[in-house]
């Protein structure tokens, strides 16, 4: 034992201890690339899956069908360099004329032209000529010269080569290709150029880019990233997938992305880093005077609030309400619907009270009939974002939202979704989307399709109630996140002079609700009556009661004085007869003379 | 094309890189044989004057450039496989 445990302290103690902790501390300091190490593309998203942009002074390899969108993330990249982080950048255009691409990507405004005359971003032309003649070998020296010398001019630090595939095609063999992509990838390692290489991949395969004849260049670079755009239902969508990143961890997943009006705008959903939105206690009106009590003061400012139901339970209507809220309380809005046009909406909901036309006319209230938007829910979205930007929306009405997972968008919408949400938080805009529930999903509650009603902060739920031949509205608020909220269901009464709850009655387990409920009303209010009747009846019977006995007690106190005095005066009567008597007696005496009158006095013993 | 016509050409090479030197031994031998006396040879090296072969339009070395007669043809690779080259240069004819 003893000798054991001598012979083991020493070698933990010293040798592998220090060897331990060094490795630890290794472990624990993860290999983080400051923001230094990476160059910034300007893609909203993109940076962020990357954690910062592409590896600097590195190589990324971007791959994707035809009008996958290569070149234009690849000209992103560049053109934000030229313009917001002052690295100058050169596209070598192998397969488009680069007037053509500057055409092209003239409706994004990112100033190519401009930076161009700056000298901060060069075109190269390098489509190999139709009439070009080939015998023998050769080689890129010669584009690689011209470069070396443009990148020295302009002190350039990105390079594109858009559609390398184009020129390697002109190669001999395989190995001649080889030979030129390794040689292309040491230049730019040399020269530590940003360098972003596009190549096409199959029509079809479109995951992998290892069984592509350029596969091997996935392994020589440092950066991949795929480019995928493929049609669902008729529906185009489009996304990107880092596929590997050496040296920085990132997001692995396919991401859906948007070619907008301003460029490439790359979905991300929020993860734990995002820094978290400002939280509002500041309540704002639903618009309906009783909701607002129910939900305990309205809705939270920033708030998403889902309302769901089938349809025609009035949640256009209960949205409408919260809009003229906002632009009642001067704040700007904007209503997007999806169902009907816009005209149609503000003509249905001036029947129930609810004028939207004057804040449409003022300009504070933005109509957007998104009908006529075809797309994939990444559209939607980044309309509505963009939308919303513009018009400078505080709040936003989304009717409804469920229209999104139409037409071959089930997979993506639910993220779309999320990251709607995400976004009016991160904007602290009150969003209201309404979501039609299936018909067919039966009469619960029943989450809405979009199973989103996990991430709204407050959820209405309407219902009809269908009894005694009627059918009713019914409202009830099935969460609602940091308020104290009813419980109750409340009927929803709209009339023309517009929406109001009532309470419901609940009598043998059983809501009633309109007519019913109005019976129900008008017998209580019956019961009421007579209650009351029989209530003043009593009072009154008990004033008399009441009159009566004091008048009683007070005959009876009279009475009492009148016998008092007469008890005085028998006092006082006896008393002076007494005491005539006695003065009587007296004179009695002293008349008649006698004077045995001292024995008489004290009386003697006996 | 008369028989008089004087060629001239413009030989892009990269240094001495393997290709580019083949091509000017190839051009040269056919000048030799071909065009005796009425030929002129530029060579231009990408490395040390790389704006003119930006100006050139030159991305692939080794690259030969017919200026005359007119119109400019460009040949690429080290010009070792012939009939292609000389169908160019508009020189077969000539061999016949």
């Amino acid at each position: 034992m003893q000798a054991a445990a001598a012979a083991f302290p020493a070698p933990t103690a010293s040798g592998s201890g220090p060897l331990l902790t060094g490795d630890l501390s290794v472990l624990t300091k993860k290999p983080k690339r400051s923001i230094q190490s990476k160059a910034l593309t300007g893609i909203a998203g993109f940076d962020e899956i990357t954690g910062g942009g592409l590896p600097r002074s590195r190589t990324t390899l971007l791959v994707g069908g035809p009008g996958s969108g290569k070149t234009v993330l690849a000209l992103q990249f560049l053109a934000h360099g030229a313009r917001a982080c002052n690295e100058p950048g050169i596209f070598v255009a192998f397969e488009e004329r680069s007037k053509r691409i500057v055409g092209n990507a003239e409706s994004f405004g990112w100033s190519l032209a401009e930076s161009q005359r700056k000298k901060k971003l060069y075109f190269m032309d390098a489509q190999p000529r139709h009439d070009l003649v080939q015998s023998g070998d050769f080689d890129l020296s010669g584009m690689l010269a011209a470069l070396e010398a443009k990148t020295r001019e302009m002190k350039a630090k990105r390079i594109v080569f858009d559609a390398l595939d184009v020129v390697l095609a002109l190669l001999p063999d395989v190995t001649a290709e080889r030979r030129e992509i390794y040689r292309l990838h040491a230049w730019l390692l040399a020269r530590e150029l940003t360098g972003i290489i596009t190549l096409k991949s199959g029509a079809d395969e479109t995951n992998s880019i290892s069984q592509q004849p350029f596969g091997f260049m996935q392994f020589m670079v440092d950066c991949a990233v795929i480019l995928n755009h493929s049609v669902v239902l008729g529906v185009s969508q489009r996304s990107l997938r880092v596929q590997k990143y050496r040296g920085s961890g990132f997001d692995e997943n396919e991401s859906a992305f948007l070619i907008g009006n301003s460029g490439f705008d790359v979905a991300v959903a929020h993860t734990l880093s995002r820094v978290d939105a400002k939280v509002s206690n500041e309540r704002v009106s639903s618009g309906i005077a009783r909701l607002d009590t129910m939900l305990g003061g309205g809705y939270y400012r920033g708030a998403s609030v889902l309302i769901t139901g089938f349809s025609g339970t009035a949640k256009t209507t209960l949205s409408g309400a919260f809009a003229e809220a906002a632009c009642r309380r001067g704040e700007r809005t904007m209503f997007v619907c999806f169902d009907t046009n816009s005209t149609e909406v503000i003509r249905n909901l001036l029947s129930v009270g609810i004028h939207l036309d004057r804040y449409v006319k003022s300009g504070r209230l933005r109509m957007i009939s998104a009908r006529a938007i075809t797309g994939s829910a990444e559209t939607y979205l980044v309309r509505i974002k963009a939308l919303a930007k513009e018009h400078g929306a505080r709040c936003v009405v989304i009717d409804p939202v469920s229209a999104w997972s139409k037409s071959g968008n089930d997979l993506s919408t639910q993220s779309v979704a999320d990251r709607l949400i995400d976004w009016s938080k991160g904007e602290g805009t009150t969003l209201v989307c309404t979501s039609l529930l299936d018909e067919m999903s039966g009469q619960g509650e029943g989450g809405s399709q979009l199973q989103i009603s996990a991430l709204v902060d407050t959820w209405i739920h309407l219902n009809y109630l269908i009894q005694a031949g009627e059918r009713n509205r019914g409202l009830s608020i099935v969460k609602s996140r940091g308020t104290t909220h009813s419980n109750q269901v409340r009927e929803l009464i709209l009339s023309d002079a517009g929406v109001t709850l009532a309470d419901t009655y609940t009598a043998g387990g059983e809501v009633l609700m309109g007519t019913l409920r109005w019976e129900k009303e008008r017998a209580e209010r019956g019961v009421h009556e007579a209650a009351e009747v029989a209530a003043k009846l009593k009072r009154v019977r008990l004033d008399a009661e009441e009159a009566e006995l004091e008048v009683r007690l007070k005959s009876l106190q009279t009475e009492l004085v009148a016998k008092q005095v007469e008890k005085a005066l028998l006092v006082r009567t006896t008393q002076s007869d007494k005491g005539e008597l006695s003065r009587g007696r007296t004179q009695m005496k002293e008349l008649r003379g006698a004077d045995a009158a001292i024995p008489a006095r004290k009386p003697g013993p006996p | 094309m008369s028989r008089r016509a004087r060629f001239r050409f413009r030989l892009y090479i990269a240094g001495d890189a393997l290709n580019s030197t083949q091509a000017l031994a190839n051009l040269t031998a056919l000048c030799r044989t071909r065009l005796p006396d009425r030929h002129e040879i530029e060579v231009v090296d990408v490395f040390r004057e790389p704006e003119r072969a930006l100006a050139d339009g030159i991305f692939m070395t080794p690259t030969l450039l017919r200026l005359a007669p007119p119109p400019v043809r460009r040949i690429v690779g080290t010009l070792s496989r012939m009939q292609p080259v000389l169908q160019a240069l508009g020189l077969d004819a000539i061999a016949a």
